[in-house]
Order: C-alpha cells, then structure tokens, then sequence
C-alpha cells in the first residue's frame, strides 16, 4: 500500500468533497424544478430552497396536459425522434461501411466531401433559401431529411467498420453474397455498440432540437415540445393566452409552476432512460477520441 | 481523420488501375449504398454553399440566386462601416475568449481530479452527475437557470446568507450577464468534455506511476510528470478542434438566455444573422455569415499548421 503524506491526505479529502459539490450543483437544479412543478402555488412563491414540495399538487400538470398543444407537440417530436433516428442511421451507417471498403471507387474523395462540412458551411440564410425552395418551410420533413447524414457520425461508424476483419467478407463474397447482403447480415450484427451509440446520439438531438421548429415552422400543429416549451418560457402569460397556447384558467396559477412542470414533461423521457444508456453514450465518445 | 503513411523508402506496389467506370461499375452496390449520403449532403450542405453567392448580389427570391445581379463587396463595405456590426463581433469574440479561456482548462483539471479518486464507485456517481447538463437542450437548462439565479430563488437566498443586502438580478446588468453564460457554458460541457481526457488517462501505463514513485515523486509531482504529458496529443486536438470555433459564442444559449436588457453585451454574430433573416436583409446577412465561417476555417488551418510545426509533425488533425 502506498503510504501518503498528510498534504496528500488533506487533498484526497478537498477532493472528495469539491467534486462532490460540482455533482450537487448538477442535481440541484433539477431537483428544484421538479419540486416546483409539484408545488402549490403559495409554496412555489415563498422564499426557499425547494427541496421537495411540502405538499404535493399536481395542478400545474393537469393545466400542461388539459390543453391539447402539448400532446401534438409531443407527438411530433415522438414522430421526428423515431423516424429521424432511423433515417439516419441507415443513410449514415451504409455510407460509412462503402467509405470502409478498399474497393469503393474514388473513396478519398468522397471521404473529403463528407469531411469538408465540418470545416465550411453555408450559414444560417442560404441553408434557410434552400430549404424554401425545396418546399420544406412548414412541412415536417424539415426536422428530418437535413439530417441524415453528420461527418462526424460518419468517421467513427467507418473507423468501427475498418476495425472488422477483411477476412469476414471476404468468406462471404466467395458463397455469392452481395455487398448489400454482407452488410445486413454480416456486418450490422457485428456493429451493435456502435449502432447503439448512433441511434442515441441522434436520438437525443432530435429530441432537444427547437431552432428548426422555431424557424421553419409556423403552424402550431407542427411545432415540437422543445419549441413549444421555449413559448412557455420566454413568453410572459397574457401573450401565452391571446396566442391559445396555454389556458385563460392559467392565470390563477404561478407561471413558475406552469414552466416547471411542462419542463418536466419534456424532459422526463431522457431522464429514464439515462441511467440504462449512459455506457453507449460514452462509448462513442472514445472510439472518437482514438481515431482523433 | 486516420494518416494515410507512405513511407519514402519502400517501393510502391504497382496495380494496373482498371478505368474509374469499370470500378464504378465492378462496385456497383457499394455506389448505391453512398447515393442517398450524398444527395442529402449536395442538397442540405453544398446547395447552401452555393448560396454564399448571396453575399455579393442584391438577392431577388423571384430571379433566384443565379439571376440577381452582382453587387460585389456592398454588403461587406455596408457591414464594416457600421457601429452595430463591429459592436456584434466584439461581444461574440468576448463571450468566445472567456468561454475559452475558462471552458478548455476546466475538463483537463476535472479529469486529472477524478483520476486522483480511488473509489471507483464515488468517482461513476460524480462522472453520472455531472454529464447530465449535456444531454438537455439549452431551451430547458436556460428554464432552470432562470429560475435557480432569479430575485427569489435558491442562489440570492445563499448570497443573503452570506450578507448580501440586495439580491442580484443575474440577467439584468451586462457584466453579470456575461459571467452568467460563460460559467453556465463551462457547468454545462465540463463533465462531458472530461470524457475524452478520462480515456487517454485510463491508457497511461501503470507502471510509469510506479516507477515515479520509487524514485520519491508524490501525487502531484506525478500528475504534473506524468499525467499531464500523456494528455498532450489530446490536449492539442481538442484545442485545434476550439480554435475554429471563435467566432461561436454559443447562439442557443445566449438565444435562450438573454433579454433586451443585455443586448448591448449578448448581441452575438449569430443573433445578428437571425435579425437579418427575419428582416430579410438576406444579402448582409450571408456576407456576415460567410465572414464567420471563413474566420472559423482559417483558425483551425492556421492552428493545425502551427502544432505540426511546433510538434514536427507529431500532433494535429489533418
């Protein structure tokens, strides 16, 4: 065992306890809000901590989910999230494995032209002429199509297909097996964690995506709860109720209540399932870090 | 971004290379499997390339981007002879510094503290804590912050606590409001961004510590001999990899923070193409947007450039 020295010991302690700290200052704020959005009115108002509500009201909900704005915003981002996430790891996941091959004709080309968009791009007003002139203002697939594809997904899912042994295919090639065919049933099954990590990672920007809903969106009944949720926030309530977002009975509740729960709301999926699918997440983030 | 190493010394193989149509045609399936990446990659990240022709011509949605007619550097003389302007880049180039300056060191140190935690469990429960902020929008973290930093809340109850007479009002006064993002901007990505430095400390040898510590270094002569050179390559990376990002000073935080208040100092490039989009000034709003990427791409070539030199080659990105 290796003995410290006191200095070395009152670190270890300051240490502990520091880190500690930073990990409250990451639990508190949810805590709170959750605790509010559980809270009556008076209790949300008095001066406090919040740690837990004293009493418990369940109020603000029944407000968020008595208007129907937030059932078609959360279907929608269900929608964009389900289908997004899928889209994408198939455009993205067979792009990756033809940039793996060695036979793929004019393959560093097409590497760079994937790699060039982490470098440049277009900026906020041509992407946004582009999309209206391919009709895509006010139309869901908006939330989709411009994102199939992202350079960085792409690296790590080829730099996880290079690692799979030649050998593999090549077996298969000689049975007849198109390139199609090795891919589905060879490669894929062999692919899982990475796959996984994708499918996560693009599942949780389309989950917490709002600036496209918010630009290229203006029907109501096509907006995502993150868009919906930044209405709450950022607008005070009589605007909420002229616009029919939220309930005229609203009024006699405290807006922190109001935006507390419906934060709750819209975060309560990520929130469950975060402890389960923490590891993929992580993965990700190191086979990136090798491949540099 | 893997080297391709071609050593000087060895002979090159010599395949006779059939012709690019016959490759085509010989990989046919894996040309199929890249068609639907590229065309949404020509459609949604090249067309709007195409479209920075904006910047130099009197954009008319009707005649297209092909049909109006040039006006050269209008836009960009008309940019840069304005106060309002010059005022943006400097608020962005602020933001972005401080967020640099306190954002990049703060993985390095929270990584090399939790490389100094022996229970594996204590260190997983603060490793779980602290990457939550990264897997919430800033629509939702800018709710909660609101409310944590309001008149009434949690934090002007501690600074009373400590004998402050008046509370703050964090999102009223342009100073506080600056401290505010940056410090909410470094809570937000420090857990998250210590992943990458965790890993190239789980790779260090050992041995190396062992060794050290025969020859009587402590703990921290340790991290300081040991630890720390072997983040260097990821240090440098991720450094390279910030660099191209000075102009951004974080649009969807400072969007879902800031109030007309505090436009004077969070007035960002970003917002400032948002405003000309909504006003359709589509010409000075791509001329703005094309300065910004171009500043981005010089960045990170220049300082790619430089590490290589500095390294002789040994680190950098491309």
């Amino acid at each position: 065992m290796i003995k410290n020295s006191n200095g070395e010991k009152a670190f270890a302690v300051f240490n502990y306890l520091l880190l500690g700290l930073l990990a409250l200052t990451t639990l508190y704020p949810f805590l709170y809000t959750l605790s509010i959005s559980l809270s009556t009115t008076r209790e949300a108002t008095s001066i406090g901590f919040h740690l837990y509500p004293k009493e418990v009201s369940t109020t603000a909900y029944r407000m968020v989910f008595k208007n129907d704005s937030i059932f078609i915003a959360y279907s929608n981002t269900i929608f964009r999230t389900v289908a997004g996430t899928i889209m994408a790891l198939l455009v993205t996941s067979l792009f990756a494995y033809a940039l793996s091959r060695k036979s793929m004709p004019n393959r560093k080309l097409f590497t760079s032209i994937v790699l060039f968009t982490m470098l440049f791009s277009g900026g906020q007003i041509p992407s946004y002429i582009v999309l209206k002139q391919l009709g895509l203002l006010n139309n869901v697939w908006v939330y989709i199509l411009p994102n199939l594809i992202g350079a960085y997904n792409v690296i790590i899912a080829r730099a996880f297909f290079q690692s799979i042994p030649e050998s593999m295919n090549e077996s298969a090639k000689i049975d007849g097996a198109g390139e199609f065919k090795i891919f589905f049933s060879i490669i894929i099954p062999l692919s899982k964690p990475i796959i996984m990590t994708l499918a996560l990672w693009v599942a949780v920007f389309h989950w917490n995506a709002w600036y496209d809903s918010m630009m290229y969106i203006t029907d109501n009944n096509k907006i995502v709860v993150q868009a919906f949720l930044q209405r709450i926030i950022q607008e005070n309530n009589s605007d909420l109720i002229s616009q029919g977002l939220i309930n005229p009975d609203i009024q006699q509740f405290t807006p922190e209540t109001i935006k507390s729960a419906t934060i709750i709301v819209s975060i309560l999926p990520i929130l469950m399932f975060y402890p389960f699918v923490q590891k993929y997440f992580i993965k990700g983030v190191m086979l990136g870090a090798v491949k540099g | 971004m893997q080297k391709e190493v071609i050593s000087s010394g060895t002979k090159k193989r010599v395949i006779p290379k059939s012709p690019l149509l016959k490759q085509y045609i010989n990989n046919i399936e894996l040309v199929l499997m890249i068609i639907p990446g590229l065309a949404a990659l020509f459609l949604f990240n090249y067309m709007p390339m195409y479209g920075i022709l904006i910047a130099f011509k009197d954009y008319k949605f009707l005649k297209g981007i092909g049909g109006s007619s040039w006006v050269g550097f209008e836009h960009f003389i008309r940019l840069f002879s304005g106060m309002d302007f010059i005022n943006v880049l400097r608020n962005t180039i602020v933001i972005s510094l401080l967020k640099l300056v306190c954002g990049f060191p703060a993985p390095i140190i929270l990584a090399l503290l939790l490389n100094e935690i022996k229970s594996s469990k204590y260190k997983k429960l603060i490793q779980t804590f602290t990457y939550l902020p990264h897997f919430f929008s800033w629509v939702v973290l800018g709710g909660i912050i609101m409310m944590i930093f309001s008149v009434n809340g949690p934090v002007n109850i501690i600074l009373k606590f400590f004998g402050l007479r008046e509370p703050l009002v964090f999102f009223g006064n342009g100073n506080l409001f600056i401290n505010m993002i940056v410090s909410t901007a470094v809570w937000q990505s420090v857990g998250w961004g210590a992943i990458i430095y965790i890993a190239a400390l789980s790779g260090v040898d050992e041995s190396l510590y062992e060794a050290a510590y025969i020859d009587g270094a402590g703990r921290w002569k340790q991290t300081l001999h040991i630890s720390l050179p072997c983040l260097i390559p990821t240090i440098s990376t991720v450094f390279i990899l910030n660099l191209g990002q000075v102009l951004n000073a974080g649009f969807d935080q400072i969007y879902n923070m800031y109030n007309p208040t505090v436009y004077e100092v969070a007035d960002i490039i970003d917002t400032y193409v948002l405003r000309k989009l909504r006003a359709m000034d589509y010409g000075l709003g791509t001329a703005v947007g094309l300065f910004k990427s171009m500043v981005g791409l010089i960045f990170i070539i220049g300082a790619n450039w430089i590490t290589k030199k500095i390294s002789d080659d040994e680190l950098g990105i491309m």
